[in-house]
């Protein structure tokens, strides 16, 4: 068993991190001046702070956007391939998007879509 | 029927029963009760249950470019994890209703984590067998977080979540050195091509990394930092599940992947399996000595039993095989059973945690704490029960391979376990302290009635009558056993 090729990946990648780390220690400049300790150090003195509240909603649409945009690419892999698929991909197809939709259904139902929530939905909830 | 369908039958049963319930759930009433979704989950379980006992009259063969195998092997554990799911379905039906919001988001996660566990087991392709493992742990990973009005839940869930996610990313990177070695993620393929010339390092790394990813997943030491904490906060009948049909799912992908792509590297595994499962044995049965929270130290419990499970992987054998999946159907009887007692008494927040609350159990209702005893005992290992045969065939099987050391130190567990099982009986059964605690115990519904008697009818059988059920086991063992004879040779 031949355990060299996996040390020398180690070992590369212990020196890459220690070189990277070193040179810049060694060769950098050092400064000690007001902004040096602040946080996105970039010529600009920073203002206000950064823990404002943004609204967990953002979150969310984010989320369900990135899911939805990932369950996309399944889409154009069967759209390339589409004619040798045939009829089977097809419907195949379908009930992917199928199962996508009760999904898209569900978030709308439960509100996950809601960006404002009226008087009527606080009384249902 | 599609012959390629059929192989996959439970798994789309139980996802367009998800699907359905998942639809249903927005539509009804806010305030309306659940209980029609349940049953309905319980329907569609059944279904899959009496699917999963058909496939077994399918012939042995592959689907979907060779993904998926339903075998004697598969069947067995298909059909232990639809009861699992059923028993649990039954005890959340009144225990959850009206204690948490969207109850049949529950429901649907219950069916799509049993089609992860389900595909796990029938996989025979690496790729699948993770994205089965993904789907049962996020499924478990948001049940684990329905007690929301507890800070615990939250807590539990988190902790689960992040652990398994770093799990998950052992297996996957696991399974891409493997793929890097041999060029295939099929299990079988594996096999064949480390057969051929000297075992590549890369494939004996690969296999650590998977041995670890799935150590988490069945919480075996050092890999069981996590099950205390999350059991605790989790509700308790999902920790039923969580602690039994996951579990089985993933030793039943180890088996597989241990005996049918490696079983050349035995050498290698066969020492790490040893030390794992001596290690959860000690850990286990050591840590649950001195819990005082019952939630906690049924999951060191679990710890426990994870390592007499592994014992058996060591034996290389089809007795071996067969001893774990056997086994697991027995731990997963007495536990869900055990749970579903705690999961009423204690109800879905924080009533009784405590060994202490629960002395007096059997006096305030006989049926509660016999069922409980009866668990407990069946957890000891104590004969008529199925928990005895559980650990007589494991360690017959290790004993038969020449793993004396082995054995000895499971007996010695299985003694010093007595301590903690037995201390949880006396409870039971000693006269009541805290009454008002026991006075808020509802009375026991229909569907944990039908789920005990369930539970309680499983381990008696396999206690009794376990020739049956273990023939199954053997038969199963059987389809992998081929390659590990060629191994050995």
């Amino acid at each position: 068993m031949t355990t060299w090729p996996l040390a020398i990946y180690f070992a590369a990648v212990l020196f890459i991190v220690v070189v990277m780390l070193g040179v810049s220690y060694v060769l950098g400049q050092r400064h000690r001046d007001p902004a040096t300790a602040s946080q996105y150090e970039s010529g600009i003195v920073s203002q206000g702070s950064a823990r404002s509240r943004v609204s967990v909603k953002f979150f969310l649409v984010a989320a369900l956007f990135v899911v939805f945009d990932l369950e996309a690419i399944f889409l154009f892999l069967w759209a390339v391939t589409g004619r040798e698929l045939g009829w089977p991909g097809y419907i195949e197809t379908l009930i992917f998007a199928g199962v996508l939709l009760a999904a898209f259904i569900y978030l709308l139902r439960t509100g996950a879509l809601d960006w404002y929530q009226t008087a009527f939905d606080k009384e249902r909830s | 029927m599609n012959m390629q369908l059929a192989r996959i039958l439970p798994e789309v049963i139980l996802t367009i029963t998800g699907v359905i319930i998942m639809l249903a759930e927005p539509l009804l009433q806010k305030n309306s009760s659940r209980k029609p979704l349940g049953w309905f989950a319980v329907l569609g379980t059944l279904a899959a249950l009496f699917a999963s006992m058909w496939q077994l009259h399918l012939p042995d063969g592959t689907a979907y470019f060779g993904t998926v195998q339903t075998d004697a092997y598969s069947v067995f554990f298909h059909v232990l994890i639809a009861g699992i799911v059923l028993a649990t379905l039954l005890v959340s039906l009144d225990s959850i209703d009206g204690s948490a919001e969207s109850v049949g988001e529950f429901f649907a996660l219950i069916c799509f984590g049993a089609v992860g566990m389900m595909l796990m087991t029938s996989a025979v392709e690496l790729l699948l067998v993770f994205i089965g493992l993904e789907i049962s742990s996020i499924s478990t990973y948001i049940m684990a977080c329905f007690r929301r009005k507890s800070a615990k839940g939250p807590e539990s869930a988190i902790k689960y979540f992040l652990l398994g996610s770093f799990a998950t990313a052992f297996f996957l990177y696991g399974i891409a050195l493997i793929f890097g070695a041999t060029g295939t993620t099929a299990i079988a393929a594996i096999g064949r091509i480390l057969t051929v010339g000297q075992t590549p390092l890369l494939a004996v790394v690969g296999l650590a990394m998977i041995l670890i990813g799935i150590g988490f997943k069945v919480s075996a030491a050092p890999f069981q930092v996590w099950t205390p904490d999350v059991y605790e906060g989790a509700p308790s009948p999902v920790v039923g599940l969580m602690s039994t049909a996951p579990k089985a799912a993933a030793f039943a992908v180890l088996l597989r992947i241990l005996y049918v792509a490696f079983p050349l590297l035995h050498y290698h595994w066969q020492p790490l399996v040893w030390w794992m499962a001596v290690l959860s044995m000690c850990v286990g049965n050591l840590g649950a000595l001195r819990q005082q929270n019952v939630k906690r130290m049924l999951a060191y419990s679990s710890i426990a039993n994870a390592g007499y499970l592994l014992a058996a992987f060591t034996a290389l054998s089809q007795e071996g095989v067969a001893a774990a999946s056997f086994y697991a159907v027995t731990y997963a009887a007495m536990n869900v059973g055990i749970f579903a007692v705690v999961s009423h008494a204690g109800g879905f927040g924080d009533r009784l945690t405590l060994v202490q609350d629960y002395r007096g159990l059997a006096y305030r209702s006989p049926l509660l704490g016999g069922a409980m005893a009866f668990f407990l005992i069946s957890l000891i290992g104590i004969p008529f029960t199925g928990g005895f045969f559980g650990k007589f065939y494991v360690f017959a099987a290790a004993l038969h391979s020449g793993m004396v050391w082995l054995t000895i130190i499971g007996l010695i567990n299985s003694g010093i376990a007595c301590y903690y099982y037995l201390r949880l009986l006396a409870a039971v059964y000693s006269k009541p302290v805290h009454t008002d605690l026991l006075d808020g115990i509802p009375r026991p519904t229909m569907p944990l009635l039908l789920a005990l008697v369930l539970t309680v009818a499983a381990t008696l059988i396999l206690g009794i009558v376990p020739g049956q059920v273990l023939s199954l086991a053997r038969a199963g063992a059987n389809t992998l056993v081929p390659y590990v004879t060629t191994a050995m040779k």
